[in-house]
């Protein structure tokens, strides 16, 4: 497998795997109004990074237990007392505090936490790579199966429960999903920007789109395309990879807006 | 005949409050019943758990079995950023064939708004691409959440017409709650009126007069209730043919 020995090739392969999970999973962030819920996890993460180095266990895992027990948190203490958003400020920030400290007190192993806050794409190994397209064909496989009962629930609580979807239990569904792509993502493009590789492709896609699917496919394509070319962005100017990712998206994002809003004056 | 859904001593509290205490009713095949009260009676609790959002705290809610059931919910939100065409709304979340689809459209008076975008569609579209959706699984019972909340006086009368015209097609019973009184008493052919409990129920007549109902409503509304059955008649004389389930309403007004 010579073509994986080359470091910009498996870069550019992560990269793609992290756009392909994230793109679906974040049209369902952006029509559910979760983008909070999505960076709260995500920056509940480094404690998990903090957790699995201390305790020598993979920091996959110990990621996607921190995301999952977060991600539930939120999802029972939702609705009694605090609002949404300031019950995912104090845990998404307070976690994040708590992750920093904790990879303080690390003293034996100098990690290096610039590349979980930004992420270190450029570092991705073989078996990085193995988990990635394991988590991102997961995830993918997982919202396929539950594609239609998913949107259903997304669009009204009581239209789900009249068809005999349960809209708890694809709620938890997706908490699931985002726990796996945070857990895959933090090597790309590390806690901080994982929220916006769901996020911006997704909203993107929008003016494009006139189907929930077409959208979610728009959204994969323009996450891979700020996939490679932010890694080409990276490699020229010598920037940052992660960082680069989601500036050449972010420049997506507005270049569509902008054609969105002449889309719709020419139609009016 | 057994009825298509019974509830036997239904309560429902939310967190300490009870929301309704002892509510029994059965629905038979074809009837249209409609559920009156004031805000905060309890009347959208009784639909959700009719469709089994709710669970009650006590009592039990007994669906025939097999029945299908097709339902209106009280509003819709659907997100800006979410697109969605209203043929594909139709297939959520079981797919159906285009012709099923516009079948359905057709029959709620929305035959036109296939390539529509739902987030583009004015209130009584909206609510017409709603009681399609519902249409869709050929329903026995089909339950009504305050449907024209936001419509205006003739927009929610043609909506209540046209329920009772798809009554007449599909032959399903119909459950809905409202509280624009007097457009919906004239199509029902029972009424309850609830208010934490069942007040009283009956004939549309037999509720309008009865003190329970005059003490919740006052007895403004029986002059509407006249007019609007005048208007209701006055639309029976072009349209021959679907008289004859409706014969109490032009002795009522005559």
């Amino acid at each position: 497998m010579t073509l994986l020995d080359d470091f910009l090739i498996r870069a550019a392969l992560a990269g793609i795997g992290v756009a392909l999970a994230a793109a679906p999973l974040g049209c369902f962030v952006v029509w559910r109004r979760m983008a909070y819920f999505g960076d709260a996890t995500a920056h509940a993460s480094i404690l998990g990074v903090a957790l699995a180095l201390s305790f020598d266990v993979s920091v996959f895992a110990g990621v996607l237990a921190t995301a999952l027990a977060m991600a539930s948190t939120v999802s029972v203490l939702a609705g009694r007392g605090y609002a949404m958003d300031t019950l995912l400020g104090v845990l998404a920030h307070s976690s994040l505090a708590f992750g920093l400290v904790a990879v303080s007190f690390l003293q034996g192993v100098r990690i290096d936490l610039m590349a979980y806050l930004f992420g270190d794409i450029l570092a991705v190994g073989r078996s990085d790579l193995a988990v990635i397209w394991s988590g991102a064909v997961l995830v993918l496989v997982l919202l396929w199966q539950r594609w239609s009962a998913l949107l259903t629930a997304t669009l009204n609580p009581d239209l789900a429960h009249a068809a005999g979807i349960d809209p708890r239990r694809e709620q938890m569904v997706l908490t699931i999903a985002l726990a796996l792509v945070v857990a895959v993502a933090i090597k790309v493009v590390g806690v901080l920007l994982i929220a916006a590789m769901l996020l911006i492709p997704a909203a993107a896609a929008r003016p494009f789109a006139a189907t929930p699917e077409r959208m979610a496919v728009i959204a994969a394509l323009l996450g891979m395309l700020s996939a490679i070319g932010g890694l080409q962005l990276a490699f020229t100017f010598d920037t940052p990879a992660g960082p680069s990712i989601v500036c050449l998206a972010a420049g997506l994002f507005a270049a569509s807006s902008l054609a969105g809003l002449l889309l719709q004056r020419r139609r009016s | 005949m057994s009825s298509l859904l019974s509830l036997d001593g239904l309560s429902v509290a939310h967190g300490g409050n009870t929301v309704l205490s002892s509510v029994s009713l059965s629905i038979q095949a074809g009837e249209i019943v409609t559920v009156v009260g004031p805000n905060g009676s309890g009347k959208s609790t009784l639909l959700r758990s009719v469709i089994g959002a709710q669970k009650p705290s006590r009592g039990t809610v007994t669906r025939a079995p097999g029945l299908r059931i097709g339902y209106v919910p009280q509003k819709l939100h659907i997100d800006p950023t979410l697109p969605l065409t209203v043929r594909r709304f139709l297939s959520l979340p079981v797919r159906v064939s285009d012709a099923r689809a516009a079948e359905a459209l057709e029959q709620a008076g929305a035959g036109n708004l296939a390539a529509r975008q739902m987030s583009g569609l004015s209130g009584g579209q909206f609510q017409r691409v709603l009681l399609a959706r519902a249409l869709l699984c050929n329903p026995q019972l089909l339950i009504l959440d305050e449907a024209t909340q936001g419509l205006d006086q003739p927009g929610s009368a043609a909506f209540y017409q046209r329920i009772e015209k798809v009554r007449q097609e599909l032959g399903c019973a119909v459950l809905m709650v409202s509280h624009e009184l007097h457009v919906v008493m004239a199509a029902s052919d029972r009424v309850i009126c609830l208010n934490g409990h069942i007040c009283c129920e009956g004939a549309p007549e037999h509720v309008a007069s009865a003190p329970e109902y005059r003490a919740l409503f006052g007895s403004g509304t029986q002059g509407a209730l006249a007019l609007y059955r005048h208007e209701h008649n006055h639309s029976h004389d072009h349209d021959t043919g679907h008289s004859c389930t409706h014969d109490h309403h032009h002795e009522a007004a005559e």
